[in-house]
């Protein structure tokens, strides 16, 4: 078995996720992805001093929207799609965490 | 009537002619395309009832003789937005997703008065290779029902193949057009990052991800790019440059082109019958009238590496968006909010996708951005500088699609090697360069497929040489025999 | 032993725009619940954001008010975090490259000038929001997208009172460009602080505490001061100041623990692929920049030395951009200097309090404000009279024909007023031997015959002038 990632790291990256692992899968999916991270330390064979990173590779810069108001009157639709939702607010279970920014 | 062999133009003759109505054709490809599911399963949804409304529509308002798609029954696939019908990314997640809106491609394949008459199956969230991880089964190869159809874009692959439509849309993240269009003997065309909106295709990997059509052969295709194309204000990714119409002049031939013969895309993994059908395309532009000669992608070999940093951190937070609460999958079993993303996440996707975004999460989490991400994209940029040096003397590439053509259900169970199966593909997605495959040979009565890469935008050459390719050898004329002898 | 505070301020600033940052919906204040969103806002599979050019602009707009450096190349990224507010769960912000770097804005506390500094000011998107009920939460997406500046101070700030003048000076900064209404009553500007305190002399800074639920500048102050002082206890009976968020409480302004921090959150930042960068051009900055409103420093500089007013009368003039429009709008056509500061801070600025509005929201304007104050310069009407004409304006009406229609043009013309004081005078020689008598009573009767013979119009002045020149013939 690759020792590129432990079973720790691989419940710490599923938990970041809202993913939960059971005891049977935990294994499995750190195999798996020990495996695949196998090949990452490959790329460090490419000498990449002075080169920029390309995050993308469309050929548009600079293309913004005018500061135009468009309400589209989607919100009746979205609300009757949604899982949950009431007096025109989409309802969830209580936050208890109030932690989000 | 199946459309096998078929192709647009003549279909679209009968329909000027009055040979056939518009509702009638719809009825017989619902039909065949119903007798081919018990074999295939090319399909989520066969949207019986829009579809025969639409084809109704159209009869009424007639058929303009001017476009040649009026009234011609395609299929999407089922990650682009289709307003009102279930769109479900091959996933529990949107299992029960109906959007209430449809994606750019799909309203401009609607405006050219094509009849979509479903939605194609494909690997979960577009994740995958050969259309084994979808929520609704797996899609068989019509030229082998024990074999895949590739991925993710399977279903629409093997819609075409089957002869269900004269034509479907896919995306290609990795190869997911190219790599199903080569297992089923067809033509796939990934366009330039940017030709094609992206405004209602469910993200996997956003820098990637391009829409492009698969079809019976290369004329076909370029009718369909020609209606897809274009700058869309809700993409601002797409490009604003012009489209030409990819038709035109499309049998000029390939006299005095120039194509590269990449050195490393025919090497170690590729198998000896895709090597031989490579060399003989070239030998048959050679014979053409082009100048073939080899060329060198160096960096290309990390292209799977880079891609398997890259795409899944994209897609970790693209999908960080199906959390049970304004849409999609909701579990039951969830007593508090943590539990509510965690089970419906949980419950909701599968292990491929469950894969890659822990992969993602993890190329991004603290510390490992510049070690992984970072420097994934740095090679990314090499990659991209290997196809600017070639293109710099040479109109075209040629190499093969996949390194093997398709191979057997459940063959592959281990991600890695499912992996490596994009590996002559992932490099033209990394520089967003356009790429196609088209039908080059046959293995054991599996096709064989063959990869054009072209300079950015530069769509229109690709289609000249393909075109060239078909019009000279007869490869894409034969057609599965679904069911039947293997 | 003494210690020294460090106090480190990020402040949100809501942008006026019309649409929202990444979607065209509608921005904006108490509209019914998620009316303002589309699929955009809600996160929708398959939608993509863009980028409104009216906030890049205002980014630049703030930059330049705050003497930061305009970063040319910006790009956006993603922080990605579950909250059910936050529908794609990644908020689009600007983590790698900020907007702009290294600015500075100038405090005065108790006449003590400083400078503070600018590390970085990002935009970014504003998340929707949560409301609590019994069993359940709800979320609103109104807010979604809304888009925010948020701007980082440099460790420059050492007490609660030049947090105070930080936070003071800042938003009188940001409100003169008008790209925001920065009103913390209505969360259009938002502050989060952290505050640390380290013996004299030591290098490193100590740990860091941070401050929520600080509602007011005035809560900002408080809730510092007591950190400060629970901080510098702690440390003298030689404790650990332990990093820790905590909660301001406003009943009996003390703070609260709300959460112990481990290490730091995982926010896996990269850039966001849907958004082509930006290439900001020079002359786009120029452009900006020429259209820049003048900030209020200057205007307070330019009101002391050229127009001659007080410091403190400068200060109140600048408290509002508005006001400070207005007061510069009186001067161009012609009102005296004086008059006029007086007027506003006066008159419009109780009448304003009284009514609970803004200037723009009334009658007044500066021209007819000006016109009434050469009426009075000229005396044409007495000050008394003034506050007349002024509720006149107030009610819509134009100062000069209110004037003439009720009568009200004083009588200051002493041809006119002459003969009335000789019929006075001949009618009442029994004053004017009382007045020679050393009775200065005698005056006060024979004016209030004057006035009374002119209903009142005449002008005293000149009433008394004429008079003591006639009597001492």
């Amino acid at each position: 078995m690759s020792e590129k990632i432990s079973k720790n790291t691989v419940s710490h990256v599923a938990s970041l996720a809202k993913l939960e692992l059971t005891d049977k899968q935990l294994p499995y999916f750190t195999d798996q992805l020990g495996n695949i991270m196998g090949i990452f330390d490959s790329l460090n064979e490419v000498d990449t001093t002075d080169v920029e990173p390309t995050f993308s590779v469309t050929d548009q810069i600079n293309v913004m929207r005018e500061d135009i108001a468009d309400n589209w009157g989607e919100r009746d639709q979205l609300l009757q799609n949604a899982p949950d939702v009431a007096d025109g607010l989409i309802r969830t279970p209580t936050i208890i965490d109030e932690s989000g920014d | 009537m199946n459309f096998l062999n078929k192709d647009i133009t003549s279909i679209h003759q009968s329909l000027v002619n009055g040979d056939i109505t518009v509702e009638q054709l719809t009825k017989e490809a619902i039909e065949n395309s119903k007798n081919n599911e018990k074999n295939i399963n090319a399909f989520i949804t066969i949207d019986e009832e829009n579809a025969i409304k639409r084809a109704q529509e159209i009869d009424k308002r007639g058929i303009n003789p001017d476009n040649l798609l009026s009234g011609i029954p395609v299929a999407m696939k089922d990650n682009m937005l289709t307003k009102d019908v279930l769109t479900s990314a091959g996933s529990k997640m949107l299992s029960n997703f109906k959007p209430i809106i449809s994606g750019t491609a799909v309203n401009k394949m609607l405006d050219a008065d094509t009849v979509s008459i479903g939605k194609t199956n494909m690997d979960e969230f577009a994740m995958g290779s050969s259309t084994e991880t979808s929520y609704y089964g797996k899609t068989h190869n019509p030229w082998n029902l024990d074999k895949v159809p590739g991925g993710s874009s399977g279903g629409s692959a093997a819609s075409v193949a089957a002869g269900d439509v004269l034509a479907a849309l896919g995306s290609d993240t990795g190869g997911s057009i190219r790599q199903p269009a080569a297992f089923n003997g067809i033509v796939g065309m990934k366009p330039t990052y940017g030709r094609v909106s992206r405004w209602g295709l469910i993200a996997f990997a956003s820098s990637f991800d391009q829409i492009g059509p698969l079809t019976n052969n290369v004329y076909d295709n370029a009718l369909v790019l020609n209606h897809i194309a274009g700058h869309d204000e809700h993409d601002l990714t797409s490009s604003d440059k012009e489209v030409p119409d990819f038709t035109s002049n499309i049998d000029s031939g390939v006299k005095g082109m120039k194509i590269g013969l990449p050195k490393e895309y025919l090497g170690e993994g590729v198998s000896d019958d895709v090597r031989e059908a490579i060399k003989s395309a070239a030998d048959k532009y050679r014979e053409m009238g082009a100048d073939v000669e080899e060329v060198s992608l160096p960096h290309s070999k990390y292209g799977v590496t880079a891609y398997y940093i890259i795409a899944p951190s994209e897609a970790s937070s693209n999908l960080q968006r199906f959390d049970g609460i304004r849409y999609g999958y909701r579990s039951e079993n969830a007593k508090n909010l943590d539990q509510l993303y965690v089970k419906s996440r949980s419950e909701g996707f599968g292990d491929e996708v469950k894969r890659r975004i822990m992969l993602g999460t993890y190329s991004l989490s603290a510390g490992f951005f510049d070690a992984y991400f970072k420097k994934a994209a740095e090679v990314r940029t090499l990659i991209t500088k290997d196809f600017q040096n070639v293109f710099q003397n040479y109109d075209l590439i040629l190499t093969p699609t996949a390194p093997t053509p398709a191979f057997g259900l459940d063959e592959n169970k281990d991600p890695l090697t499912m992996y490596m199966n994009d590996v002559l593909t992932i490099p033209v997605n990394m520089a967003g360069l356009p790429g196609m495959s088209l039908p080059a040979g046959f293995s054991d009565g599996l096709p064989i497929g063959m990869q054009l890469i072209g300079k950015p935008f530069d769509e229109t050459t690709m289609y000249k040489a393909a075109y060239a390719f078909e019009k000279n050898t007869d490869f894409h004329k034969q057609t599965p025999k679904i069911g039947g002898d293997k | 032993m003494n210690f020294e505070t460090t106090i480190g301020l990020e402040v949100h600033v809501e942008l006026k725009t019309n649409s929202k940052i990444f979607s065209p919906s509608p921005v904006g204040y108490g509209a019914e619940a998620n009316l303002n969103t589309n699929v955009i806002d809600w996160g929708y599979p398959g939608v993509l954001p863009t980028t409104n050019k009216g906030v890049v602009k205002d980014g630049i707009v703030a930059a330049l008010a705050l003497h930061a450096n305009v970063n040319q190349h910006p790009h956006f990224d993603r922080k990605n975090y579950f909250y059910p507010d936050n529908p794609k769960a990644y908020q689009i912000t600007q983590q790698d490259t900020p907007d702009a770097t290294d600015g500075w804005i100038e405090i005065d506390v108790d006449g003590k000038k400083k400078k503070i500094g600018i590390e970085e000011m990002h935009i970014e998107e504003d998340a929707g929001k949560n409301s609590h009920g019994k069993n359940y939460s709800y979320v609103d997406l109104n807010r979604q997208g809304t888009p925010l500046i948020e701007i980082v101070s440099k460790p420059d700030i050492a007490s609660p009172d030049e947090a105070y003048a930080y936070l003071e000076a800042l938003r009188q900064r940001i409100l003169f460009t008008g790209i925001s209404d920065v009103k913390m009553e209505e969360g259009s500007m938002r502050v989060d602080v952290n505050i640390s305190i380290r013996p004299y002399g030591q290098k490193e800074f100590g740990t860091k505490v941070e401050l929520k639920n600080l509602n007011s500048f005035n809560y900002v102050r408080k809730g510092l001061a007591y950190e400060e002082k629970r901080q510098r206890q702690i440390l003298m009976s030689g404790g650990k100041i332990q990093q820790q968020t905590r909660r301001f409480d406003e009943n009996n302004g003390t703070t609260i623990l709300m959460r112990v921090k481990e290490g730091s959150d995982d926010y896996r930042y990269f850039p966001e692929p849907d958004l082509p960068s930006l290439n900001i051009s020079n002359k786009w900055i120029d452009d900006i920049n020429s259209k820049m409103p003048e900030m209020p420093n200057s205007r307070r500089n330019r009101y002391v030395n050229e127009l001659g007013l007080t410091e403190y009368d400068a200060m109140v003039l600048t408290q509002t951009k508005e006001m400070s429009d207005f007061f510069d709008k009186m001067i161009e056509l012609g009102a005296d200097v004086k008059m006029a500061s007086n007027y506003l801070q006066g008159n419009v600025n109780a009448y304003l309090n009284d009514k609970q509005v803004d200037l723009s929201q009334t009658e007044i304007t500066p021209e007819n404000l000006t016109t009434m104050i050469k009426l009075i310069e000229d005396s044409t009407i007495s000050s008394k009279m003034a506050k007349k004409v002024f509720k006149a304006i107030t009610e819509g009406k134009e100062p000069e024909k209110f004037v003439n229609d009720n009568g009200m043009v004083q009588l200051s013309d002493p041809k006119k007023l002459q003969p009335i004081i000789d019929e006075v005078l001949s009618n009442n020689p029994q004053s004017i031997e009382d007045f020679h008598n050393g009775k200065d009573r005698a005056i006060g009767f024979l004016v209030g015959q004057i006035m009374k013979q002119t209903r009142g119009k005449a002008n005293p002045q000149v009433v008394n002038k004429l008079l003591m020149a006639s009597m001492n013939k």
